[in-house]
C-alpha cells in the first residue's frame, strides 16, 4: 500500500470556522481520513505527527511576531500549502485593525494593555510565505475545500472559479437582486464559490469571498450611488472580512480618505 | 402567415391546451411570477401561468408590475431566457469508474425528458433557430431540442429595451414552431397549427372557427407592439463593428463593465461553455460537467501562457462583435434577436444599442466631408 499523503491544518488569528468546515463534511468525512493521514488538526484530535507535510491546510492571519515566525516553520515542512479562509487569504475582519492605530485599540479595550503583545497589523499568510493556492470565504465553502483534497491527490488543477458571484446566480436561475429590486450587491466584484448564498434568499452580497478576477469597484459603487448608498454606506460595505484585499481596500479609501492630521 | 390547422380557443379553456401537451408526455414550461420577477416554471394547471403581469425594463433596472388586464402572454422578455431548457447551465458529462490502468463509464446524460415551452415570444423562438444553428453538432442539445415542443406567443407588449424590430425576429410569430398563439382580447387564443405535432395538439382543443378579423387583429397586435419600440440598431451594424476593432469607445464601456458575464448568461443565444472534472477522494471515480461560460471570464480566453483578453475592453469589443458582426460571417444571422435581456440585467445599466449607434455616429461623422 502506498503512503498516504500526510495532512497538516493549522490554526492563526481566526475564529476556526474554516477548519471546522472539514469536520462539516461529514458525509465524505471517512473517505477524507482514508484518503490522507491527519497529522495535525486539532479541532479533530490531539495526537499530532511531526513533519514534512504533503498538505497544509493553513487557516487565520498573521497578527502576532511569534505567528509570523511559526508560519515559516510551517511553510518549511509543508510540500504544498493552501491559505484558507478570508483571514489567511486578506487578513480578515481583524485587518480593519490596519486602518487604524492599533495600540490606541489596545488601550482602550483591555485593562492591562502590556500583557498584549500584538502586530500593528492582520495580515495574509502570502505576506509572509510562498502559498501555493488560496481558498477564499468566510468561512471556505466545504465542497471547494473537498475540491482541494480531491485535486491535489489526483494530480489534477482544482476547478475553483474565479469569477463572479453573477455566475453562480445566474446558473442557479436567481433574479438579479440589484436589477430586480434595487437592493445594493457586491456580487459582480466578488469571487463565486458560496453558491450565491445571499442572492439566493434576496440578499445583497457581502462579499465573503473576496474580490473576483479584474474586478471594477468604481463602476460597482457608482452603481451603489445612484441607488441612494452614501459614502459612509459604500465605505463600510467594503471594509468587512475582506477589508484589506486590495481592490476593496482601495475603494473604500477612494470613499473615506484618510483624515489630514 | 397563417397555420395549417387554426382556430379559437376560449381564454378560460387554456387548461385544455395544457392537458393536451402534458397528454402527449410533455412536461410544459411557462412563464410564472417567482421571486418579484417573470420566471419559468413548470406548469400542470393553466392557472399557475402568470396572468395580468408584465414587467416595466430599463437599462439596469426591471420591475414586475400589474397590467390593467388579464393577459398571460403580455410579459415582455422573462426575466430569464428559455436557452436553460435547451442548454442547461450544468450538465452531466459522464461518470466513470477507475477499472485498472484504464476507466469504464458508468453514467452517461439520461434520454432527455420531453417539454413544451409554452409563451416563447418571437424573439425567444429566434433565439432558438439561433441556438440550433450554433449546437447543430452538439448531441445533447439536438436531443433536447427533438423532445421540445415550441409553443410561441404573438407579442403584446414592448418593454422600453425591446429592438426586434431592428433584427426583424419580431413581434409576429414568423419563425419555425409548433404552435403560434395570439391573445385576442374578449375572443380568447387564436390558435395556430404550424407543425404536424403542432396540428396533433390543436386537433385536441375545443376550437371554434377562426374568421379573417381574428387574423386581422393578430397583425394588428404585433404592429401595435412594433410601433411601441423606441430602441433601435444602427443600420449595417455588422460592418460597423467590423470596422471599430480599434476605438476609444471601448475603454469608455470598459470603465463601466463589471466583467460579471449577466449579459452573457441572460442573452437567450450565448452558448459557450466549459468542461469541468472532479474525481473522488479516493480516485476510484471521475466526473465530467459542462458548465456556461462566457466572454467576460478570464479562463474563456485562456490558451498557453494566460488569457488572450485580459482587458475589459477586449472582453466586451469580443462579446458585441461575435454577436451583431461575425455571427453574421459564421451562422448567417444576428446573434441578437433583440431581445433587451442584455441591457435590463447588466447590473450597470450598459446598453448594447447605446454602444452600437454611438460606434456608428462616430463613423459617420469621420466619413462626412
Amino acid at each position: 500500500m502506498t503512503r498516504r499523503p500526510k495532512l497538516a491544518v493549522w490554526k492563526f488569528s481566526s475564529c476556526d470556522g474554516c477548519q471546522l468546515q472539514l469536520l462539516d463534511l461529514e458525509d465524505d468525512l471517512l473517505a477524507l481520513a482514508d484518503a490522507v493521514q491527519v497529522a495535525v488538526f486539532l479541532e479533530a484530535t490531539r495526537a499530532t505527527a511531526p513533519g514534512p507535510y504533503d498538505l497544509s491546510l493553513v487557516e487565520g492571519s498573521i497578527t502576532t511576531a511569534a505567528d509570523a515566525a511559526r508560519i515559516r516553520t510551517i511553510r518549511r515542512q509543508s510540500r504544498v500549502l493552501v491559505a484558507i479562509g478570508a483571514c489567511a487569504t486578506a487578513g480578515g475582519i481583524q485587518a480593519l485593525k490596519n486602518l487604524a492605530d492599533a495600540a490606541e485599540w489596545v488601550r482602550a479595550v483591555y485593562p492591562r494593555p502590556e500583557h498584549i503583545a500584538t502586530l500593528a497589523t492582520s495580515t495574509a499568510i502570502a505576506d509572509h510565505v510562498p502559498v501555493d493556492l488560496e481558498l477564499r470565504g468566510c468561512p471556505v465553502d466545504r465542497h471547494q475545500l473537498l475540491e482541494v483534497v480531491s485535486a491535489l491527490l489526483a494530480g489534477r488543477r482544482p476547478a475553483l472559479p474565479r469569477t463572479a458571484v453573477c455566475t453562480e446566480c445566474k446558473r442557479a436561475g436567481h433574479p438579479c437582486v440589484t436589477v430586480a429590486a434595487g437592493t445594493p450587491c457586491l456580487g459582480p466584484v466578488t469571487q463565486a464559490g458560496c453558491g450565491a448564498l445571499c442572492p439566493r434568499v434576496g440578499r445583497g452580497c457581502y462579499g465573503c469571498f473576496g474580490p473576483k478576477e479584474t474586478p471594477n469597484l468604481p463602476a460597482l459603487t457608482a452603481q451603489y450611488a445612484a441607488l441612494g448608498r452614501t459614502s459612509a454606506e459604500i465605505t463600510l460595505a467594503l471594509r468587512l472580512y475582506n477589508a484589506d484585499a486590495a481592490p476593496f481596500r482601495e475603494e473604500a479609501r477612494r470613499h473615506d480618505p484618510p483624515h489630514q492630521g | 402567415m397563417r397555420g395549417s390547422v387554426c382556430g379559437l380557443l376560449p381564454a378560460e379553456d387554456i387548461q385544455a391546451l395544457v392537458d393536451a401537451l402534458r397528454a402527449r408526455g410533455h412536461a410544459v414550461i411557462a412563464p410564472v411570477v417567482d421571486g418579484g420577477v417573470l420566471a419559468l416554471a413548470e406548469v400542470a394547471n393553466a392557472d399557475a401561468i402568470a396572468a395580468g403581469w408584465t414587467a416595466e425594463q430599463t437599462p439596469g433596472r426591471y420591475r414586475l408590475t400589474r397590467r390593467a388586464d388579464s393577459l398571460r402572454f403580455a410579459t415582455g422578455p422573462t426575466a430569464l431566457p428559455w436557452k436553460r431548457f435547451l442548454h442547461p447551465p450544468e450538465t452531466l458529462l459522464f461518470r466513470a469508474r477507475r477499472d485498472g490502468d484504464d476507466f469504464a463509464v458508468t453514467e452517461t446524460p439520461p434520454a432527455p425528458r420531453p417539454q413544451a415551452l409554452l409563451g416563447l415570444l418571437p424573439c425567444d423562438l429566434a433565439a432558438v433557430a439561433r441556438l440550433d444553428e450554433a449546437m447543430a453538432g452538439d448531441a445533447l442539445y439536438q436531443a433536447r431540442r427533438q423532445a421540445t415542443l415550441l409553443v410561441a406567443v404573438t407579442c403584446a407588449e414592448a418593454a422600453a429595451t425591446c429592438f426586434c424590430t431592428s433584427l426583424g425576429t419580431g413581434p409576429a410569430v414568423a419563425g419555425p414552431c409548433d404552435l403560434a398563439l395570439s391573445e385576442l382580447p374578449g375572443r380568447g387564443l387564436l390558435v395556430e397549427a404550424r407543425s404536424a405535432a403542432g396540428e396533433a395538439i390543436a386537433a385536441a382543443l375545443p376550437l371554434t372557427a377562426a374568421e379573417d378579423r381574428d387574423f386581422a387583429d393578430r397583425d394588428a397586435i404585433a404592429a401595435r407592439t412594433a410601433a411601441a419600440q423606441t430602441r433601435r440598431l444602427p443600420a449595417d451594424v455588422a460592418g460597423v463593428l467590423r470596422r471599430a476593432v480599434e476605438h476609444p469607445r471601448w475603454q469608455a464601456v470598459a470603465d463601466r463593465c463589471l466583467t460579471c458575464g449577466n449579459c452573457t448568461s441572460q442573452c437567450p443565444t450565448c452558448f459557450c461553455s466549459t468542461v469541468e472534472d472532479a474525481t473522488s477522494l479516493d480516485g476510484a471515480t471521475a466526473e465530467r460537467r459542462r458548465v456556461w461560460d462566457g466572454c467576460f471570464s478570464l479562463d474563456f480566453s485562456y490558451v498557453v501562457g494566460g488569457p488572450v483578453r485580459q482587458s475589459a475592453a477586449a472582453r466586451y469589443r469580443h462579446w458585441i462583435t461575435h454577436k451583431l458582426s461575425t455571427w453574421h460571417d459564421q451562422f448567417g444571422t444576428s446573434g441578437c434577436v433583440g431581445c433587451g435581456r442584455c441591457i435590463a440585467w447588466c447590473p450597470v445599466g450598459i446598453d448594447i444599442t447605446e454602444e452600437a449607434a454611438i460606434l456608428a455616429a462616430a463613423e459617420e461623422r469621420e466619413a462626412a466631408p
